[in-house]
């Protein structure tokens, strides 16, 4: 059994496209949540937010930059409650460490810290529902996201 | 739907800690022991022990027989399986948004490439 997840992945892009798509918030609203506001910077806080606004009540989450190590790592604490500052007990910690490999890029995902965590029973069923997504919706999106990073530079 | 996912979820932090993933290791290799028994084994008191195994306990994730004067405790295999496959599911939430990341990288390089040709 293990209490971090760690992934890896080989992407046919460089270093530069691969960071944007992880970093901002405009992208982000494509692979993970249905909104996101942040600023790129270590210690700024922002909101990930999920749900139609129209239809349904939406679930915010909220997330602090941890570390941006620009066009290499970029690590940042999600999902405490409003009245809390991020610590080690009521967050996950997620890490993602982009690599060059030739014209490609590895990109490294690791969420750790379940083991520290310790939640009130009543923040329970609010932390799954967004943590096991349907990622139906997302594949929908996909399409449009490309679009919007095509309009940019892809190497500067 | 809601009831199961938040069982779901407790069965997680349950093993989310390392010594009460020890004591299931141990558990699962012995059988069946006491608290004293398997805080022999392990850096902690047998009174931590004991409080791992209630939680433990709580969730279904053990079952607790007494024998005389004796507490014997042994896993659940179908409750550990299911808490097992909890996070799974988490990493494979993971999964799928790497390979979105990639989707979008790698269109949005491709298209870049393609239009840099046209101009040529």
């Amino acid at each position: 059994m293990q209490d971090r997840i760690e992934k890896e992945i080989l992407i046919e892009a460089p270093l530069e496209v691969v960071w944007r798509v992880v970093t901002q918030p405009a992208h982000i609203e494509c692979w993970f949540s249905d909104s996101a506001e942040f600023d790129l910077r270590p210690g700024a806080e922002g909101t990930l937010t999920w749900g139609d606004k129209a239809t349904t009540s939406p679930t915010t989450v909220r997330l602090k930059i941890e570390e941006v190590d620009e066009l290499r790592y970029f690590a940042f604490r999600w999902d405490y409650l409003e009245h809390e500052q991020a610590v080690e007990t009521n967050s996950l910690l997620v890490e993602f460490s982009l690599t060059p490999e030739g014209p490609n890029t590895r990109l490294r995902l690791v969420e750790s810290g379940f083991a520290a965590l310790e939640r009130p029973d009543a923040d329970k069923e609010r932390y799954i529902e967004h943590h096991t997504q349907g990622w139906a919706a997302h594949i929908v999106r996909l399409t449009g996201c490309a679009v919007k990073e095509r309009g940019r530079s892809p190497v500067r | 739907m809601s009831g199961r996912i938040v069982a779901e979820e407790e069965l997680w932090a349950a093993v989310g800690e390392p010594t009460r993933r020890r004591l299931l290791d141990r558990l699962l290799t012995e059988g069946e022991a006491t608290a004293t028994r398997l805080a022999a084994g392990l850096p902690v008191t047998r009174q931590a022990v004991t409080k791992h195994l209630l939680v433990l306990d709580r969730v279904g994730l053990v079952e607790s027989r007494r024998r005389g004067r004796e507490v014997r405790y042994a896993v659940r295999p179908d409750r550990l399986d299911l808490a097992t496959r909890s996070m799974r599911r988490v990493a494979a939430d993971w999964d799928r948004r790497l390979q979105a990341i990639k989707q979008i990288a790698e269109q949005a390089h491709r298209s870049a490439i393609t239009e840099t040709e046209e101009r040529r």
